[in-house]
């Protein structure tokens, strides 16, 4: 007999199979992932790092407007994705591009709102993403709300919603948990918690032993995992889905990280943090530690190596010549989305600027 | 269809039955609106004939209420909402005006959110504090939304139908003190269509607008003006977005005066947006500048004083008397 809390609180420490070094480090619970999956998370890894500072030198070259990098995150980034089946629905938030490229999204049409052409550039329902939210934990209530309707139509469908640690501060990060367990939705939420919102660390947003253990509150199983190991993400993530496949409820994972760059390029991480915080991190990074494994494994060698750095390299490539097209977004977009029909209001105000371009070109 | 006396309560009820009746994706949800049928008894037996998946409780949070719905509308089901007052609505703001109102627009039109807030709003129900707010002008300041508020019963049950059918989010204002007095009424109408006002009384003198909960008191109004030998038209928006121009300032233009009813405060709300455009495209018809009798720039009163904050009928008389009837 397990007792409720052994059932909902995490383990006494984050879930991790693979060390800082490169090490095997076996788990009772969580065995290691097959070594097909950890090779394909390594290519996938090695390109969502090349996504990550490409777009951050596109920033610097005036290409992107602001870019939130998910540098040194990428563990979490590819396997909150790996994890989930074609049916399945992916909520990321502003910082998640990668997560959404490796869920098979176009990357241009994935930094359309970084780049400013329009809010939203790809089609959520192409691959089950939905649009990147910008407010925090917001979008946490809208998985719960697609993970209900598919299980009123008997669908198979379970909802990875993401958010940080800043965002469990937030009351519909409280309220989606609590309806995901009151109505059983199959939704994972996964944080990723990189111990800043913006400039605040996370003693300032919870005194909560982790952020893992709120779910206990709500009746929800939570589990924490050391972010910057794929293969305990793997582990512990798949395991949540299935669970909320089997028709569990919803799980709750937090993945200890950090976010090794300032919030965005136009944060200054100086005035609030040291450096001396931020080099341990570097040497915990995801990838050296699974090329270090893989290695040793026998299981990666220069070839597969330069197989994954040529994906990079085009996927980079096609950053840079996709972002340095120019794109004039057509103003008369701006009155053509808000209603199936616009109101006759709506129509005067397009008139009205449609003439006024028509002067300007005059 | 034999012609039924029903009240809006029922009337409302009854278009939630019949939409669910003809929609399986349509479903109802909120605070208190399966066993106990809504505070208001809005939903009284929908649970009992469509199950618990159709029809069900949440937890008491309205932010998780409209963000679920946003959710599900995503996901191929039509969700009806209920706020059970419209102070209680506020939690859900965020959810309404930087999601609802939005989403359709964000993604280009690729996810489109076909859903019903509705919002028992206003007072004169001697309602304690929170429980009889206007809240209709933040939500017609929020583009992306499409706003309603019904003054009868016929209008209430169509209303409600098309808003359930129609392809993009809609805040549905119950004017909760209209809630009981019984109609006549026929369920088979078609009409009207989201965005059409209507004229409800005929008059040459002067106009009145009014909608929702300042309808009856305008038709009262235009009474007692008959009696003393002033005739008042009245025209009940019936939609407050989008916003019947054509209707509004053919009425106008009718009668070169004009009066606007509403309960709301007045600094910056619906009433004042109606004086603007109704000013803006009818100058030269008018005789005499636009009046407003609204409520106060007041919180909403306690019980014993809000006679003091709804417009009534000695108000909107006084108005009309100061449209320069001199000068004519």
């Amino acid at each position: 007999m397990t007792t409720v809390e052994e059932r909902l609180l995490p383990s006494a420490e984050p879930v991790q199979l693979i060390d800082e070094h490169g090490g095997r480090h076996d788990n009772p619970q969580y065995g290691m992932p097959a070594p097909e999956a950890l090779v394909d998370g390594y290519a996938q890894l090695v390109v969502g790092r090349r996504i990550n500072d490409q777009a951050s030198a596109l920033v610097r070259q005036g290409r992107l407007a602001v870019y939130p990098s998910s540098h040194g995150q990428e563990a979490c980034q590819v396997a909150a994705t790996m994890v989930l089946g074609e049916q399945d629905w992916l909520f990321p938030t502003y910082r998640d591009t990668v997560s959404i490229v490796s869920r098979g999204v176009d990357p241009i049409e994935t930094l359309t709102l970084l780049r400013g052409d329009w809010h939203s550039g790809y089609d959520p329902y192409e691959h089950n993403v939905a649009p990147q939210a910008t407010p925090l934990a917001t979008q946490l209530v809208h998985a719960v709300g697609v993970a209900h309707a598919a299980r009123l139509k008997g669908e198979d469908t379970v909802v990875m919603a993401l958010c940080g640690d800043g965002a469990t501060s937030e009351g519909d990060f409280h309220e989606a948990l609590n309806f995901a367990a009151v109505f059983k939705a199959p939704v994972v939420f996964f944080i990723q918690n990189n111990e800043y919102a913006i400039s605040v660390p996370l003693a300032r947003q919870t005194v909560a032993p982790s952020l893992a253990h709120k779910g206990i509150g709500y009746g929800v199983p939570g589990e924490r995992a050391d972010g910057n190991d794929l293969a305990g993400l793997l582990a512990v993530l798949g395991a949540a889905v299935g669970r909320a496949r089997a028709g569990e409820g919803p799980q709750l994972v937090e993945a200890h990280t950090y976010r090794v760059q300032a919030h965005t390029n136009a944060d200054d991480a100086t005035r609030y943090r040291n450096d001396s915080e931020v080099t341990p991190w570097l040497e915990r990074d995801p990838l050296k530690r699974l090329d270090a494994y893989l290695s040793a494994e026998g299981l990666l060698d220069d070839v597969r190596r330069s197989e994954a750095a040529a994906a990079a390299d085009k996927v980079a490539e096609e950053l840079r010549v996709g972002l340095m097209q120019e794109v004039s977004p057509d103003p008369a977009e701006l009155f053509a989305h808000l209603y199936a029909t616009p109101t006759p209001q709506l129509k005067e105000q397009a008139a009205f600027l449609q003439d006024e371009l028509s002067r300007e070109e005059a | 269809m034999p012609h039924e006396k029903l009240s809006m309560a029922q009337g409302l009820n009854q278009a939630l039955r019949d939409a669910m009746r003809a929609d399986d994706t349509v479903l109802m949800f909120g605070e208190d609106v399966g066993a106990l049928g809504g505070v208001f008894r809005i939903t009284d037996g929908l649970t009992a004939e469509f199950g618990e998946d159709r029809c069900f409780d949440t937890p008491l949070a309205e932010a998780g209420i409209v963000g679920m719905a946003v959710g599900m509308a995503m996901n191929g089901m039509r969700p009806v909402v209920e706020m059970q007052f419209d102070a209680f609505g506020y939690p859900a703001f965020e959810q309404v005006v930087s999601h609802v109102a939005k989403m359709r627009n964000r993604t280009r039109g690729k996810i489109t959110l076909p859903m019903v807030i509705r919002m028992p709003y206003a007072g004169g129900i001697g309602g304690v504090e929170h429980h009889c707010d206007s809240s209709e002008s933040y939500y017609a300041h929020t583009p992306g939304l499409t706003v309603v508020a019904p003054a009868t019963v016929s209008d209430a049950y169509t209303l409600l139908r098309r808003a359930i059918e129609f392809p993009d989010p809609v805040i549905f204002m119950e004017p909760k003190k209209l809630y009981w007095a019984k109609e006549e009424v026929d369920l088979s109408v078609e009409e009207p269509g989201i965005g059409k006002a209507v004229v409800r009384r005929d008059g040459g003198d002067a106009t009145l607008i009014a909608y929702g909960p300042a309808v009856p008191i305008a038709m009262e109004a235009a009474e007692a003006a008959a009696a003393e030998g002033r005739q008042l038209q009245v025209v009940d928006l019936r939609s407050i977005v989008p916003f019947d121009d054509e209707t509004v300032c053919a009425a106008v233009r009718s009668t070169g005066r004009a009066v606007v009813v509403a309960e709301a405060s007045g600094f910056a709300s619906v009433s004042s947006e109606i004086v603007a455009r109704v000013t803006e495209r009818c100058f030269h018809s008018l005789a005499a500048p636009i009046r407003r009798v609204t409520g106060f720039d007041i919180p909403y009163p306690p019980p014993k004083l809000e006679r003091h904050q709804l417009p009534g009928v000695d108000r909107i008389l006084d108005a009309v008397d100061t449209l320069q009837w001199e000068d004519s």
